[in-house]
């Protein structure tokens, strides 16, 4: 087979964008605004990133479906609906960049938040397993970078340092395990690999090779018991790399995940119900889910950090979708998708809030949130949409979400099965949740603002930015099927 | 016929435009809220009088909502969910009234005051179980707020006790959903195809089911043991609030027994039946001498919504036609008394003497101070003990009656706890407005505080209190000398397939 280059270079137009404009945004601050004000220079970097996120969005719209240099990429509905997800949110991020204390290198962090972006990006399409490590540590490197990024503060570094030795710990066991699973069966290619896991069944390389791939993307995912870093993540970052790290990465990498278990290892999946004993990921996956539910919900409860309780939260969330991993093959991606995709829209909205507050002061404990609804109402407004959201209320997009995994999760294999018994766990865990969520909501709309605590002034892009993601929410919200019905 | 669903659109969009008006001034945003509820409830009876009593829903409006779960957005209406419709629009516009007082945030309390009345008008309109559960809790939440933010006495104790357990009630509620959806091969949410689903599951199954949809709902109904977050709610919550809460908000619990839980699964209603009423007799007692020891005069009436939904619940344990319309006369009626009980304790009396204790009230003699509280009171108490002539009367009798077909001795045990209602409502009366003539008084004037030697100046009765308190009396002594103008719209809805399955004993 001759080598389509022109076919891949159509196929990775989007990338290209993002890769141009990360080097364009690079190219101009050194040279036309190098004397401006680092304010300017953030302006100037957001608005070219901006530009090439949308180019890039209108290149993945236009792109033809189909396979691409043989199998290498594919692009289907879910690859599409991902990767626009992704520049979505990643203009979200921008949107709230703004709003966070101005850096010394305002071009060099949208630059590496393009690269993420194109990253994610190809992960959302990869269907070999050399590309799928090559997009996720592209997308990886980059996110490192961007937690340790404010060196002003020690906890950023302390962030950078801990995603980068847990997500380089992950990476090897990735690495490890794809060659395992190269030597079992011959090939990297997904499709290949689905061909020969059907032909010679269940073998002991096999299953060490994908355990290892589970465990790694346990990590990257934050699914408990592989969490730990996600905490300490999520709390040192900055606001937008901390909004990025949970949104758009989080659905790319579910996307990469799904394309790796089902088309690929879906025969390899084990029975769905607990009398087989024959061996299959599916448990595995389940008991990841079980522990991630019950660890995220119950710890959050303790916190009284925003942010780390953004994180555990963020823990049960993951435990969620992985049950919709598991729904992928009776129900199809649309309800993980769904599920993702709004989780990721209400996590960057909530980091939003957090990073306009950053800016006017201070906002590190639940506590610092009180009197918001005085101190400014749009803020208030947008942050109860996204907390509600993420704790399940209709008619928010974080409801159907949950409504259209568990009820996935129970049409697997009915209510005895793992998944069906893992979707009545969650909806019982939703009470729990709702516990904490109400807290910071309490805070924010309820308590009186500290003496002396000024107006927020919120700055123009991040209210575009937060009042879109409301906006989505509640749309999504009331009309499921415009993202259910892509699948 | 298609003007009820605008009952839902418009009070949305009230609290929308109640929200605006109040950056405004705090006027704007009550007059708003005043006509949004009063339009919506002339809208109901409105659609009342061109309604046309039959068995089953009559559809009003049924478009695919989300094709790929098969649910619908069915919005429909049949002579029970007529009679709720009505008494939200009279209880919202009653809620509205008593709540003009509010200074501070006016504009954020109707607007959330508002969508939970909204979430009120869909649920009792859903013919979809799923997009009925969506509204639910779209009422489930601004109670949080409503009471943490403009609430009295430890407000925020009761308001996350209240929302913890409204919320676990709904998520026992959702997992039988779908559990039945998925589980059962259904291919929607409605009513009919559930109860079909749930008919294929085993008989465990069937009754785990029944328990988890049943439960939830009566959580939310205030069903003994799940009661305790109702008297701590309703005491924390503002008056328009706790109105809101005992006129309606509970109801939905009951009508959620009544159109989701009990039609679902006949053979697990036959296992539960038993259990259900010796619940709803124990709560009825119960709640009734927790009420005669109270010193709260607002603890007092907590407990008695609890004590009257208690008849509520017995009435559809009994699942005998008469004895659920009865239920359903008892949420009109209680729905209507309780809002008043509320409205005189909290806004009349408790916004001017600052003091709900019994011990300090009888002090003041209130019956001197402000005679048209007492008035109010006294009728509500005697409506709520169950004096012919006020709603209470036909309504418990009717259940009473239902009940006895069914099982005497439910029956039995249920009259007692008339006996201790009418006990704690004389004792409320008595030591709340009259005084007590007994020796204690006399000691009791060197107490603290305001006392019967110097009578205090309390602030006259305003307008849209006067207003309210009549508007509530007036629909009671309606409803009391004529029921038959609700039950001939609630018995032809109880001859329903899904419901006579359900329901023994024929025609009432």
């Amino acid at each position: 087979m001759t080598p389509d280059y022109a076919g891949l270079f159509s196929a990775l137009r989007p990338e290209i964008s993002l890769v141009l404009g990360a080097l364009l945004v690079l190219g101009l601050d050194l040279t036309l605004y190098r004397r401006h004000s680092p304010g300017g220079r953030l302006q100037l970097a957001l608005w070219v990133g901006s530009l090439a996120l949308l180019t890039a969005g209108f290149q993945v719209w236009r792109a033809e479906p189909g396979t691409v240099f043989g199998g290498v990429l594919i692009i289907d509905q879910l690859a599409m609906a991902s990767r626009l997800g992704v520049l979505g949110l990643t203009l979200l991020t921008f949107g709230i960049t703004q709003g966070s204390p101005a850096r010394r290198q305002p071009a060099e962090y949208v630059a590496i938040m393009l690269l993420a972006a194109s990253g994610l990006l190809l992960m959302a399409a990869a269907q070999q397993l050399l590309l799928a490590f090559l997009a996720l540590e592209l997308a990886s490197l980059s996110l490192y970078v961007l937690a340790g990024f404010d060196r002003t503060r020690p906890e950023s570094a302390e962030a950078g340092l801990k995603y980068f030795l847990f997500g380089g710990m992950a990476a090897a066991f990735l690495l490890f395990g794809f060659s395992l699973v190269y030597g079992a069966t011959g090939s990297v290619e997904l499709t290949e690999i689905a061909r020969q896991i059907a032909a010679q069944g269940s073998n002991p390389l096999l299953v060490v090779g994908l355990v290892m791939v589970l465990v790694a993307f346990g990590f990257k995912v934050a699914a408990a018991p592989f969490h730990l870093w996600a905490p300490d993540v999520y709390q040192g970052a900055p606001a937008p790399s901390a909004a990025l790290i949970a949104s758009a990465s989080k659905l790319a990498g579910f996307t990469l995940f799904t394309r790796l278990l089902w088309p690929a290892f879906g025969a390899a999946a084990g029975s769905a119900t607990w009398l087989n004993s024959g061996a299959g990921w599916f448990r595995a996956v389940a008991a990841l889910a079980a522990v991630s539910l019950v660890l995220g919900n119950v710890a959050a409860l303790a916190q009284t950090s925003l942010r780390r309780l953004l994180a555990y939260s963020a823990i049960a969330h993951a435990g969620a979708l992985l049950l919709g991993v598991l729904a992928v093959g009776s129900a199809g991606p649309g309800p993980l998708f769904y599920y993702a995709l709004t989780y990721g829209l209400a996590t960057v909205g909530a980091f939003g809030v957090i990073a306009v507050m950053e800016t006017a002061g201070r906002c590190e404990r639940i506590t610092d949130l009180a009197g918001l609804h005085r101190r400014s109402p749009l803020l208030a407004g947008c942050l109860a949409i996204f907390i509600l959201s993420l704790a399940g209320i209709p008619p928010l997009a974080g409801f159907f979400g949950k409504l259209t995994v568990f009820s996935a999760a129970l049409h697997a294999g009915g209510i005895r099965s793992p998944a069906g018994g893992l979707a009545v766990l969650a909806i019982a865990l939703s009470a729990v949740a709702l516990y904490y969520y109400l807290m910071v909501l309490k805070q924010a709309l309820v308590a009186g603002p500290a003496d002396g605590a000024p107006p927020i002034k919120v700055p123009r892009a991040a209210t575009l930015a937060l009042v879109t993601a409301a906006a989505l929410i509640v749309w999504f919200g009331m009309n499921p099927s415009a993202l259910l019905g892509l699948f | 016929m298609n003007l009820l669903p605008w009952s839902i659109y418009l009070t949305m969009a009230g609290a929308l435009l109640a929200l605006a008006g109040g950056r405004r001034s705090a006027g704007t945003a009550r007059w708003i809220a005043l006509l949004t509820a009063a339009g919506t409830w002339i809208l109901t009876l409105l659609a009342a009088t061109r309604f046309v009593p039959g068995p089953g829903l009559q559809t009003l409006v049924d478009v695919p909502w989300i094709p790929a779960m098969g649910v619908r957005y069915h919005l429909a209406v049949d002579g029970i969910s007529l009679t709720l419709l009505v008494l939200t629009g009279l209880a919202s516009t009653a809620g509205v009234l008593f709540s003009w007082n509010i200074e501070e945030r006016t504009g954020e309390f109707f607007a959330l005051f508002l969508t939970l009345v909204a979430g009120v008008y869909g649920v009792f309109l859903s013919a979809d179980a799923l997009l009925f559960f969506v509204f639910y809790e779209i009422a489930i939440v601004p109670k949080y707020f409503l009471i943490a933010a403009w609430g009295s006495t430890n407000r925020e104790y009761g308001a996350m006790k209240l929302a913890l357990y409204s919320f676990a009630g709904s998520a026992m509620v959702l997992a039988g959903l779908l559990w039945v959806y998925a589980c059962g091969g259904a291919h929607g949410f409605s009513f009919g195809q559930l109860t079909h689903a749930a008919a294929t599951l085993s008989r465990p199954g069937q009754i785990v089911v029944f328990a988890l949809v049943f439960f939830g709902f009566a959580t939310l109904a205030g069903l003994f043991p799940l009661h305790t977050w109702a008297p701590t709610g309703h005491v924390a919550a503002p008056t328009g609030a706790s109105m809101l809460l005992a006129g309606v908000v509970m109801k939905l619990g009951a009508y959620g027994c009544l159109r989701v839980a009990l039609p679902l699964s006949p053979v697990a209603f036959a296992y539960w039946q038993t259990p259900i009423a010796w619940l709803a007799v124990t709560g009825i007692v119960y709640a009734g001498l927790v009420a005669l020891m109270e010193q709260d005069l607002k603890f007092v009436i907590g407990y008695s919504s609890v004590s009257h939904m208690g008849f509520v619940m017995l009435g559809l344990a009994a699942a005998n036609p008469r004895a659920v319309s009865g239920a359903v006369l008892q949420m009109f009626s209680h729905g209507v008394i309780a809002g008043l009980l509320f409205a005189v304790v909290g806004r009349m009396v408790y916004d001017r003497t600052h003091t709900r204790q019994l011990g300090d009230l009888r002090r003041m003699k209130l019956y001197r101070l402000v005679p048209f509280a007492t008035t109010m009171f006294v009728i509500a108490g005697v409506a709520s003990m169950g004096l012919p002539g006020f709603s209470g009367f036909p309504a418990e009798l009717t259940i009473l009656i239902g009940t006895w077909t069914a099982a005497p001795l439910w029956a039995a045990v249920a009259t007692v706890g008339v006996l201790i209602a009418a006990a704690f409502t004389l004792r409320a009366i008595q030591l709340g407005f009259f005084g007590s003539t007994g020796p204690s008084s006399a000691s009791a004037t060197d107490g603290p505080g305001l006392h019967a030697g110097s009578a205090p100046h309390l602030s006259p009765i305003t307008w849209p209190e006067k207003a309210g308190a009549l508007l509530l009396v007036g629909a009671t002594v309606v409803v009391g000398l004529k029921p038959d103008l609700l039950l001939d719209w609630i018995n032809p809805a109880l001859q329903s397939p899904l419901l006579q399955a359900v329901l023994k004993g024929g025609a009432p």
